[in-house]
């Protein structure tokens, strides 16, 4: 078997990140290269430099395609030589046929005007060749996301792909669907298309793969023969980083419960028959640190936010208790009143109201305290804006900046400010240290076991398993809209975490 | 990617100090009220001082005020992230109706008055209602309203004119204030100023409302130095009080040697200061911009914003209805075109007073004096003899400049 990519190499800086370091990556002909690795650990990264999204000359080191050295300029580039790329999101219109989408940008046409027919009956060629029993005329709006996903990989068969770039196919898609997909990865193999899979889950990994690379931290840990394999090995090869002190020292003693969630379920506000939480049931003690792991799109956001007054889902039912009496959570203001806030996961977009000051954004959940008969005391505003300015030390010349302005870290402390100033009894964290470099981490961090030891409960969500161990007296692990695991401090650790995950 | 959006700014946040730097950071502020002086200056000098003629300055305060009324309302909805189309043709409407119920149906006055607001509050509910609670583009809504009450003011005139109001119902707009002072008063500063008459009552608010405003603005800035709030420098801040200060006497004290304060004068003068006050200083109108400025995060701040959004609109409404009132005492009559195409002239108003079209952004000052820059731009226009053709052409060219202006030092501070 021949070599069909050689990655060497490849270094690519953000300003201030090395999101990749020095990595290598060979794929040969004919085979499906599995690559593993936690959120963020540049995966997605090294396939916009394959796909030519990062354009060549924007990263250090060399890529070797079909026996020459590729630059790639665009994703066009890429495309003319037989690299397609399927994002986790999926790129196709909603509002266009199914024959549309396949041929968008690659219209079958003589000068400018569409050959339906031509169209047509070679997109009936394609699906039938993805095994997608639907008309061509069909809007994509009106199949499921299974389908949508054969019709990306229809669409990347149009342009005559020899290496398929599949970036978390399965995400999205319910059990029977992702077996599907996987058995046509193994039927386009099987026709000589080379396949890259992105995925987290072993065991997909291991049903078709027959080499896996992992990466972790923007550098190739291992590349692995996927014959034999143990998922252990691979669990541990992605999250086997040395835990140095990046967390403050905290020695907590959880107190009465204070925050019950029972037989949570939510379902998706758009697909009705969607079940997006399912049956989920957990508590904070009083002075009590909880986490929430899992990967992207397990339903962690959603779970906090359908708690927080409502704000995700439809047809939510189960109870939400505070201190064993139940608490109306039904809008965001009751949620609030009852003693429940929510730090959002973007912060930029759902935290802050960006052109306005950081006085603005510390008194906004609750004007109440900083007004009398509706009208606003910009004294005691000011006053409040302050003491959380030096309370949360975030660093600004004034509290009459615009947030905008401000770094990662400082926004975050705004918002943090925000939601203190709620006096909330539990504090929901979602991410709170996304996107922020290590010191204001740290600082985050500080305030986070500060709350704790006032004795009350904050719930963290986070991607990085790391923070979670280091911070949280508990962990709820969570996949596919359900906690399927609870782990003690005591007996967490990212191999255990991960383990919960894949094994689901 | 998470790493890939991390900032490394830290510690280097952006400091504005020194005159330059507040200028830079303030231009549309200050270049808002420098081109109002600019217009005004250039067309006093090439109109041969009609334009601050003392009855010149009463009419562009009479020929603006609906302008102006609708303006405030029309900033709620601007900076609440929606536009209202339809004020026009709601104006037009709610003329006709007061039309027809005192002239047709010989109501009393004060109840057709009531009764128009309150139809105003409801067309502008109904309208709201379909935004806030339905989602539905303020744009489409407001554009179906537009057509819907400019043909229900056809249906209800019947295609006609209908007047003459009654005097006291004409006095909202063209009435003024009876001096209170004794006569003897202003027979003296007539004969200092040499004017033939003086409505002492005028120059006498004129002088209050510059003193107010200088005391109200010297506190402000005393409690902003006991918070360490950066504030304007003492140039500016003296400069701008100077001019303000004396462009309102100028203004009152020519207003004095003609009929004295126009009654709706006062209502627009009141008007604003309750909008002013109600946009700046009150929980609700720190809700609307926070509306504006970033829905997802309103909504998940506990803030009501389909309530919110409601209320702009009904609150449009209203004023609308105001305005109308106005407009049809002005004229004397309803007829089935009052208002038509009006509604461009309150957005641009808005707009050019310093308004963000994505909502946030925006003052009731800046959109009362971005009204009376048209108004201005208007009269001198026609006072110079311009045709209709060449005034539209630069009305327009006028607000793209303020919109460009706007965009352009956003760039830069951005």
């Amino acid at each position: 078997m021949a070599t069909l990519l050689e990655m060497r190499q490849i270094t690519k800086e953000f300003p201030g990140v090395k999101a990749l370091d020095r990595v290598d990556l060979k794929v040969e002909e004919g085979e499906i290269h599995a690559i593993c690795g936690e959120n963020g650990a540049g995966k997605s990264t090294l396939m916009k430099v394959l796909s030519g999204v990062y354009p060549a000359g924007s990263y250090d080191g060399e890529i070797v395609y079909e026996g020459e050295t590729a630059q790639f300029r665009d994703i066009r580039d890429s495309e003319d030589r037989g690299i397609i790329i399927i994002h986790q999101e999926l790129a196709l219109v909603p509002q266009l046929s199914i024959a549309e989408n396949i041929f968008l940008g690659n219209e079958r046409a003589t000068r400018g005007v569409i050959d339906w027919r031509k169209t047509n009956r070679r997109t009936e060629e394609l699906l039938a060749k993805v095994g997608l029993s639907e008309a061509p005329t069909t809007l994509v709006d009106s199949i499921g996301v299974g389908k949508q996903q054969l019709v990306e990989i229809a669409k990347a068969l149009s342009k005559d792909v020899k290496l398929l770039i599949l970036d978390e196919p399965t995400a999205a898609l319910q059990e029977n669907d992702s077996r599907k997909l996987l058995d046509l990865m193994l039927e386009l193999k099987a026709q000589g298309v080379t396949c890259i899979l992105i995925s987290h889950k072993l065991g997909e990994v291991r049903y078709v793969a027959d080499t896996v690379t992992v990466i972790r931290d923007g550098t190739t840990v291992s590349t692995l023969d996927a014959k034999g394999l143990s998922e252990d090995q691979i669990v541990h090869d992605m999250v086997g980083r040395d835990m140095t002190n990046r967390f403050p020292e905290h020695k907590r003693t959880p107190g009465a419960l204070l925050l019950e969630v029972d037989d949570w379920t939510v379902w998706h506000p758009e697909h009705a028959e969607r079940r997006v939480i399912k049956n989920a049931s957990f508590n904070v003690r009083a002075g009590e640190v909880v986490g929430i792991a899992g990967l992207m799109g397990s339903g962690r956001t959603e779970l906090a936010m359908s708690i927080f007054g409502k704000s995700y889902g439809r047809n939510i039912s189960g109870s939400v208790k505070l201190r064993g009496n139940p608490i109306d959570v039904s809008t965001v203001s009751k949620a609030i009143a009852s003693g429940v806030s929510y730090l959002t996961e973007d912060r930029k977009s759902l935290g802050l109201v960006l052109d306005e000051t950081i006085r603005f954004n510390t008194t906004l959940a609750n004007l109440q305290d900083v007004s009398r008969n509706g009208v606003l005391m910009r004294n005691e505003e000011t006053r409040v804006a302050e003491r959380y300015r030096e309370a949360l030390a975030t660093r600004t010349p004034s509290v009459f900046q615009k947030v905008v302005n401000l770094s990662g870290g400082n926004q975050q402390k705004v918002v943090l400010a925000k939601w203190l100033f709620t006096s909330p009894e539990v504090l929901i964290l979602d991410e709170p240290t996304r996107g922020i470099d290590v010191g204001a981490k740290y600082e985050i961090y500080t305030i986070i076991n500060d709350l704790a030891a006032q004795g009350k409960g904050v719930v963290m969500i986070s991607s990085e398993m790391p923070e979670l161990l280091g911070m949280c007296d508990r962990i709820y692990v969570m996949n596919e809209g359900a906690l399927v695991g609870e782990l003690t401090a005591a007996e967490a650790s990212q191999e255990r975490i991960m383990s919960l995950i894949v094994n689901d | 990617m998470a790493v890939a959006d991390s900032e490394h700014t830290e510690g280097a946040e952006k400091e504005t100090k020194g005159v330059g730097a507040y200028l830079a950071s303030h231009l549309r502020e200050y270049g808002l009220l420098l081109a109002l002086i600019v217009i005004m200056v250039f067309f006093q000098a090439v109109t041969e001082g009609t334009l601050l003629r003392a009855v010149n300055v009463t009419n562009l305060l009479l020929q603006n005020s609906y302008i102006v009324i609708m303006a405030l309302g029309m900033l709620v909805v601007i900076v609440s992230g929606n536009i209202d189309l339809s004020v026009g043709s709601v104006m037009g409407f709610i003329g006709a109706l007061a039309a027809v119920m005192i002239v047709n149906f010989d109501q009393n006055i004060y109840v057709t008055i009531i009764a128009c607001l309150v139809v105003g509050g409801l067309i502008g509910a109904a309208q709201g209602y379909w935004v806030a609670y339905w989602r539905i583009p303020s744009f489409i809504v407001t554009l179906a309203g537009m057509l819907v009450f400019r043909g229900l003011s056809l249906w209800l005139l019947e295609g006609q004119s209908v007047g003459p109001f009654p005097r006291e119902f004409q006095i909202i707009a063209n009435g003024f204030m009876p001096d209170i002072f004794p006569a003897g008063i202003g027979e003296m500063l007539a004969g200092i100023f040499d004017a033939r008459k003086v409505n002492v009552l005028a120059l006498f608010a004129g002088i209050v409302t510059a003193a107010l405003i200088v005391w109200m603005g010297m506190k402000q800035r005393a409690r902003n130095k006991a918070y360490g709030i950066e504030d304007e420098p003492a140039s500016f801040f003296a400069a701008r009080n100077f001019i303000v200060a004396a462009a309102l006497i100028f203004i009152t004290f020519k207003l004095s040697t003609f009929r004295g304060l126009p009654n709706v004068l006062i209502t627009m003068a009141v008007l604003t200061v309750i909008y002013a006050f109600l946009t700046s200083s009150t929980v609700i109108g720190r809700r609307v911009y926070a509306l504006g400025g970033n829905q997802k995060a309103a909504k998940l701040s506990g803030i009501n914003t389909e309530r919110l959004t409601f209320l702009a609109f009904t609150n449009m409404g209203v004023l609308a209805a105001a305005a109308g009132l106005v407009f049809a005492a002005r004229l004397n009559t309803a007829t089935p075109k009052a208002g038509f195409a009006l509604e461009l002239d309150v957005i641009a108003a808005v707009f050019i007073g310093g308004a963000s079209m994505s909502g946030g952004v925006g003052t009731i000052i800046g959109a009362v004096v971005g009204a009376f820059l048209m108004g201005v731009l208007n009269n001198g226009m026609s006072i110079m003899g311009i045709g209709i053709d060449y005034q539209q052409m630069i009305k327009g060219l006028v607000l793209l400049a303020a919109v460009i202006f706007d965009v352009y030092n956003k760039q830069k501070q951005g």
